[in-house]
């Protein structure tokens, strides 16, 4: 089953690392907002994604175990450890168990996918991740009929994890998705960045990656995966049902009670980085809309 | 006797080098931003840490009173400083959220309109126009003292929804933001503490 997407963005489009240097050095000089305004980033529905630099996608990350702030979990998660990793699959399975996270992976085809990823704050990025489709995981472990849903858990370690000591949230953090979804050949489970293994603060050793919803429904460090019947809660649903759906697809028409989902600012653009049009279905209409054919996006936001 | 000796070493400090103290933040700030010292989002950083050296500072305005009657500390002649400060920080926030931030006008609009913690957040800056306009002294001769220390009470006001705009706008509970508002809130509620009635002393 893997390989049933295929990256229209390849190793050709990332930017060279001269080039992006060179683009630092004119910010560095402060050669003008021209130059500054020529040095942010396009953006086109293909093709010319340019993704953030591995130093960018490893610093600046919304990991609320670790604390609130975008580089807490830069500064924390360092002292998570992920060797050994346990990961218990449960629920309406064939093979339900604890996992060492070597067995689970094992026999599943890494593959490179270099997605968009919008955050709810209406900050985005485009990450080159290193992974495997869920569907692939979800074949090996054997779902049974019955399932609706795929629910998820973040592994809770309150001695390395200052955010759960101030209970920010009501951890541990838990997701999920529909079992279409969770089939759906773009929904990886993600083990790496830039082909390196996944950094703590990103979400060690495995998490989630839906690309066309909001950022916080990729969940991290994942210590549990639960088929079900029944629509499982959400961590930002449960805290806030208002702002945050099941759901939370990427859509520009549907705005956040406290601020508008019509644009974004790609991070890594400098001070003078324009803002850019959200795409709907941040850009993956073509291949994931057909599931929520007949659905009020406004209402199931 | 610590009150008497700060009291009589400020006495001796002007209050000017203040303005360009102040002036030292923002200029950081913006040399960092564009040299990328400030991270890979610098945007936010530069619009949040104007925000909270706004919020710091009506914090620092409002500790002004208190000291004095409590503490006997006198810190009076640089309140007015620490004012004009506060509103240029808050503009200086401000301008950066429209003009590198949402930077789209009619988004700007609708931000306003719509997002409540925009809305309070807009709010307290316009009720802070007001003051820096009358921070002078012609301004205060030509109200005359009682009217001018009633139109500077919105200060009260706009140091609350300032806390509360902070409060509002993150994600979830936190708990910096809610320390700050309970500070302000705090430092407010000491103005309604009556003045004990001076004892005549008995001949």
């Amino acid at each position: 089953m893997a390989k049933r997407w295929q990256n229209n963005l390849t190793w050709d489009d990332v930017t060279p690392k001269s080039a992006f240097m060179s683009r630092r050095q004119i910010m560095a000089g402060g050669a003008g907002a021209a130059a500054m305004l020529l040095a942010g980033r396009g953006r086109a529905e293909t093709g010319d994604l340019v993704p953030n630099s591995y130093e960018e996608i490893t610093a600046y990350n919304n990991f609320y175990e670790f604390g609130t702030g975008k580089e807490d979990p830069t500064a924390n998660a360092g002292a998570m450890s992920t060797e050994p990793w346990s990961i218990k699959v449960d629920g309406i399975v064939d093979k339900p168990g604890d996992y060492a996270f070597g067995e689970l992976i094992e026999g599943l085809t890494i593959e490179e996918r270099i997605y968009r990823f919008r955050c709810v704050e209406a900050w985005s990025m485009v990450v080159p991740w290193n992974g495997f489709e869920l569907a692939d995981l979800l074949a090996k472990v054997g779902v049974q009929s019955g399932a609706k849903y795929v629910a998820f858990e973040t592994a809770v370690l309150p001695d390395v994890m200052p955010g759960v000591r101030r209970g920010v949230l009501d951890f541990p953090y838990v997701e999920g998705l529909r079992l279409d979804e969770a089939m759906h050949p773009l929904t990886l489970m993600a083990t790496g960045i830039y082909g390196k293994p996944m950094p703590n603060q990103n979400g060690a050793p495995i998490r989630l990656v839906v690309p066309w919803k909001y950022g916080f429904k990729s969940i991290k460090s994942i210590v549990r995966i639960t088929l079900t019947d029944k629509e499982p809660p959400t961590s930002w649903n449960k805290a806030n049902a208002r702002e945050y759906g099941f759901y939370s697809n990427v859509n520009p028409e549907v705005n956040h009670p406290r601020w508008s989902q019509a644009s974004e600012r790609p991070i890594g653009g400098g001070i003078f980085a324009k803002r850019i049009p959200t795409l709907m279905f941040n850009g993956y209409e073509e291949e994931v809309a057909s599931l929520y054919e007949g659905m009020d996006l406004s209402k199931s936001f | 006797m610590i009150a008497q000796f700060i009291n009589s070493t400020l006495r001796k400090v002007p209050a000017w080098p203040l303005y360009v103290l102040g002036a030292v933040p923002p200029a950081w700030l913006f040399y960092s931003g564009v040299t990328g010292g400030l991270g890979v989002d610098p945007v936010k950083e530069m619009e949040h840490q104007m925000g909270l050296w706004g919020l710091w500072l009506i914090i620092a305005g409002l500790c002004v009173t208190p000291l004095r009657r409590w503490g006997n500390i006198n810190l009076m002649k640089f309140r007015r400083p620490i004012g004009i400060l506060t509103f240029f920080y808050i503009a200086g926030h401000l301008l950066i959220w429209l003009v590198l931030d949402v930077q789209i006008p009619s988004q700007i609009l609708a931000d306003i309109i719509k997002r409540p913690y925009v809305t309070i957040g807009m709010g307290a800056f316009v009720l802070m126009i007001p003051l820096v306009v009358t921070s002078n002294n012609w301004s205060v001769r030509k109200l005359g003292a009682a009217k001018w220390q009633k139109l500077h009470k919105l200060t009260y006001l706009a140091a609350i929804l300032g806390g509360l705009h902070f409060v509002w706008l993150v994600k979830g509970w936190q708990i910096e933001p809610m320390i700050y508002t309970a500070v302000i809130v705090g430092l407010v509620a000491l103005r309604w503490i009556p003045k004990r009635k001076r004892v005549a002393v008995a001949a």
